[in-house]
């Protein structure tokens, strides 16, 4: 009687709404104490979320920064790699747009620019990811700890460049000089408005199609292509790998590689989607919420997609609640994402024992006990 | 006083049995694991309960220590009915138990393990030197020594396993359970294990033993219970019984125990290994100046107590480790300390491996079938024309060939591989590994915890494939293993080859001085046959 008996719409499909529906109560019961109706501040969320004009554009714009660290932590976790360091990955990707954009928005067509920006954001990305991995891999200093440490190394030294070789001439803010005219990624809005559908200005732009590549990408990476295959292999049983005649060292940086690179490319959507300049802590805790994603989504491109929808509207609808309601604050949103993080993550399985029960009473002629 | 095993029959004037069922059922789901199960246990005597892996002996055994509910049923402990809904229930009514894989805490004394959740109140001492006192009484009653003060850790298995009964007896278990308690046992700890269990008995203890073994069973118990397919399909009283009559019974058709070996037709070597030495992680020589060679067409069979230097030879001739002396020459393709081979290049080089460890070495178990079926293989078999992309119905259809060539059940490729029963996962194995056509095959404990029918299937495999021109390399602890299959033995003891031994000059008493690491022990036991003949002469 173990969880490999549930079938596969319950582990990834009801569970996870079950435990949705759990954070939603206990966030309800908490804005009920504080005096407000849950529901009105339900349906407050909602509209926020997708109803308002250009509400649903900027919920897809936060769901873009989502699924790329989702996708980030999915992929070092299928090589049992747990990559903390999402965060400082997308810094320096960042960074790696910033520096072709500054160096080239002069000498280059901005197509070109923008093109090779964002192989500079994966690439970027990338290294600060290979980096901890090869430390993993070849001296055994623990993936968890390095990453860690190397947000922290990211964070130093974007403050390092932003307030000196880099800060814009004449500026106060620690941020560069913006990008020439013509560099930045189209405007869905635009594109839209431009094919003839009427739609709310947003922020939302061309990197949403990235992402969604991206998750196509992950998706045959992990399933369909053999490196993926290896890489599965290798985090489930290193020796098992070793003994099929692969080099786990070499599997470990690769890994770290792509999950790096796709931490990287979240950058494209705030410095080249809206900002187009390169400014402090622009990645404003997305790297850490992706591995809250990549565990709802259980580390499935599908999976994640929807988690990060689901983390996108609350991001804006929570915005919204802040504005809407005088007691709900800003804090009182951070708690809201907070239970839903404990319940999907942490206790992604305390509803499962249960759910078996039911399930095994309701639905008699399947699954199997060993003998 | 057990002449007469009839099952019904308390018998009048008679003890009361030590464990008597009724009815039993059983089921996970849809799945009957155990079905009208009755078992008559006489006190005091040691009873066998066989079945092939799945047969619901587990479940059986689970139900008695508590850790599952009959579905119906009737238990009588020592004539007084009980209900075992905990583990705890059970430990009250007098049933201990000995887990196959030992439930210890490694970094803390045999002391302390004993009196896990029996600490008393108070202070830590006065549990201890009370328990210090109780269990020396038991170490003697029984013939049980362990140094109480000893770390687990620092024990070797055969007494990690005294520190369980201990524990069990000292919970006060007067029936006591062995789940397949010699599969992690060399054969002098499992006729170690035998004397404590005999000398159990002789005090009183009634013990329930469960095994796959038919040896076993024969050697050491006074009654049998035949299991298959969730039902008791015999009791029988074990003198009258054979190890034939029990695999009939278990598999439900005639089983040959031991195969039918035809003289091997060996060809040129293909495998050369010369002076071989290598020193583990913690410094210790665990291979020393190792030199053999192999045949195309022969079992070259490799025969000694475990831990003997055996693992670490495979893991060298697949590539795995690297040597520190000496040298391997596959074909005309050297390796040495200074050009070690990875596995790829071996298996480049037409050398296939069935690791010892198949859960965590030849099996992933979290893949399907299907997924496990290409480990190792991915570029020939899984893949679009040797390219990156994997394909589905290629890898699927691999799966399905192999499934029904050797019989693997149930043939769904897409079921996990942690969800066959260790026969099964061990055909996957070796069905990967065979249909890969290997020159030279290395074979880790090919039938450890593999049932009965499917050993013999695993034996008769591996003679199509002797006879076909492989070169096949068997290290087995179970030694009737390597005697039933090999054309010659090698025997070793703390990492060095004792000798060759051709089939014909090969029994179990030369085999036997020589894995106790006696020099020229073939020799030796030759001259003392000679000397008793020669006295019988004069």
């Amino acid at each position: 009687m173990n969880k490999d008996a549930l079938p596969r719409w319950i582990d990834i499909g009801l569970l996870p709404l079950i435990n949705l529906a759990a954070a939603l109560v206990v966030s309800g019961i908490i804005i009920a104490i504080i005096g407000e109706n849950p529901f009105v501040a339900m349906g407050v969320m909602l509209k926020g979320a997708f109803v308002y004009k250009g509400a649903l554009g900027y919920t897809l714009f936060y769901t873009t920064n989502f699924i790329f660290t989702g996708l980030a932590v999915a992929v070092a976790f299928h090589a049992m790699l747990f990559n903390i360091g999402g965060e400082g990955q997308a810094m320096i990707g960042g960074l790696g747009v910033g520096l072709v954009c500054l160096a080239l928005d002069s000498l280059l067509p901005p197509l070109l620019v923008v093109t090779v920006a964002i192989f500079a954001a994966a690439l970027f990305g990338a290294v600060w990811g290979v980096i901890p991995g090869w430390l993993q891999a070849r001296r055994g200093s623990h993936i968890v700890i390095t990453t860690i440490m190397f947000n922290f190394i990211a964070a130093s030294v974007m403050v390092w460049l932003l307030a000196g070789m880099l800060m814009a001439p004449g500026q106060m803010s620690p941020e560069t000089r913006s990008f020439a005219e013509g560099i930045g990624l189209p405007q869905i809005h635009d594109v839209l408005n431009a094919i003839g559908f009427s739609v709310a200005k947003s922020p939302l732009n061309f990197s949403f199609v990235v992402a969604l590549l991206a998750s196509f990408g992950v998706w045959v990476l992990i399933w369909r292509t053999r490196l993926g295959y290896v890489i599965r292999a290798t985090g489930h049983s290193e020796r098992a790998a070793i003994y099929a005649g692969h080099n786990p060292a070499h599997i470990i940086m690769i890994a770290m590689a792509i999950s790096g690179g796709l931490a990287g490319l979240m950058s494209l959507n705030e410095i080249l989607g809206v900002q187009e300049r390169v400014i402090l802590n622009f990645t404003s805790g997305y790297g850490f919420t992706g591995i809250a994603v990549a565990l709802m989504g259980r580390n499935h491109p599908v999976g994640i997609l929807f988690a990060s929808l689901l983390f996108g509207a609350l991001y804006q609808g929570g915005a919204e609640l802040d504005f809407e309601f005088q007691t709900i604050t800003r804090e009182m949103v951070l708690m809201i994402q907070g239970l839903i993080i404990l319940f999907s993550g942490a206790l992604a399985y305390l509803f499962a024992p249960l759910v078996a029960r039911i399930y095994f009473r309701l639905k008699a002629p399947s699954g199997g006990g060993n003998g | 006083m057990h002449k007469k095993t009839d099952l019904d029959t308390g018998g009048a004037g008679k003890a009361p049995p030590a464990i008597y069922l009724k009815n039993i059922y059983k089921s996970f789901g849809a799945v009957q694991a155990n079905r009208d199960i009755d078992l008559h246990v006489n006190a005091g005597t040691i009873h066998g309960i066989v079945g092939e892996n799945g047969a619901g002996k587990s479940t059986l055994v689970s139900i008695l220590y508590g850790f599952y509910t009959a579905d119906r049923g009737k238990t009588e402990i020592f004539g007084a009915p009980v209900k075992l809904r905990s583990t705890a229930d059970a430990i009250a009514a007098g049933i201990g138990m000995v887990h196959q894989h030992f439930m210890l805490v490694p970094s803390f004394s045999v002391l302390e393990n004993v009196i896990l959740g029996h600490e008393g109140r108070g202070s830590l001492q006065t549990g201890l030197e009370k328990a210090t006192s109780e269990l020396q009484n038991i170490a003697e009653k029984y013939g049980l020594q362990v140094d109480l003060h000893a770390l687990v850790k620092d024990l070797p298995v055969g007494l990690q396993q005294r520190v369980e009964i201990l524990k069990a007896l000292y919970r006060g278990a007067r029936v006591l359970i062995l789940d397949e308690p010699t599969g992690v046992l060399t054969p002098q700890e499992t006729q170690q294990l035998f004397e404590i269990l005999r000398s159990l008995r002789a005090q009183g203890v009634t013990i329930l033993l469960i095994t796959h073994k038919l040896k076993e069973i024969m050697a050491v118990t006074d009654n049998v219970s035949v299991m298959r397919n969730g039902e008791m399909v015999a009791h029988l009283e074990t003198q009258k019984t054979s190890p034939e009559q029990l695999a009939e019974l278990m598999v439900g058709r005639p089983v040959l125990l031991t195969i039918g070996y035809d003289s091997a037709q060996a060809g040129d070597i293909c495998l050369q290994v010369e002076h071989l030495s290598m020193r583990d992680d913690s410094g210790k020589n665990c291979l020393r100046d190792v030199s053999f060679t192999v045949r195309r067409g022969e079992i070259f069979g490799i025969a000694g107590v475990s831990g003997n230097g055996q693992s670490e030879l495979l893991e060298v001739l697949a590539g795995i480790s690297v040597i520190d002396a000496g040298r391997v020459v596959i074909g005309t393709t050297e390796m040495n300390a200074d050009n070690p081979a990875t596995p790829a290049e071996v298996k480049e080089l037409g050398l296939a491996h069935i690791p010892e460890d198949r859960h965590a070495v030849g099996l992933i178990l979290p893949f399907t079938a299907a997924e496990t079926a290409m480990l190792g293989y991915e570029e020939r078999g899984a893949t679009r024309n040797g390219g990156t992309f994997l394909s589905p119905d290629k890898i699927t259809r691999h799966c399905e060939k192999l499934m029904t060539d050797f019989d693997i059940r149930p043939a769904d490729p897409n079921l996990k591989s942690s969800l066959f029963s260790g026969g099964n996962q061990q055909k996957i194995v070796v069905a990967r590994e065979i249909s890969a056509r290997p020159n030279i095959l290395l074979v880790g404990q090919p039938t450890r915890g593999v049932d009965i029918g499917a050993i013999e299937f695993i034996h008769k495999q591996l003679l199509a494939l002797r006879d076909a021109g492989c070169a096949i390399i068997l290290v087995s602890v179970e030694l009737d293993e390597i005697l039933n299959l090999s054309d010659r033995i090698m025997v070793m003891n703390a990492g060095q080859n004792m000798g060759i031994l051709a089939r014909e000059d090969a029994d179990v008493q030369k085999i036997g001085l020589m894995m106790a690491g006696l020099e020229n022990a073939g020799e030796m036991a030759a001259s003392v046959a000679s000397e008793q003949e020669g006295g019988r002469h004069e």
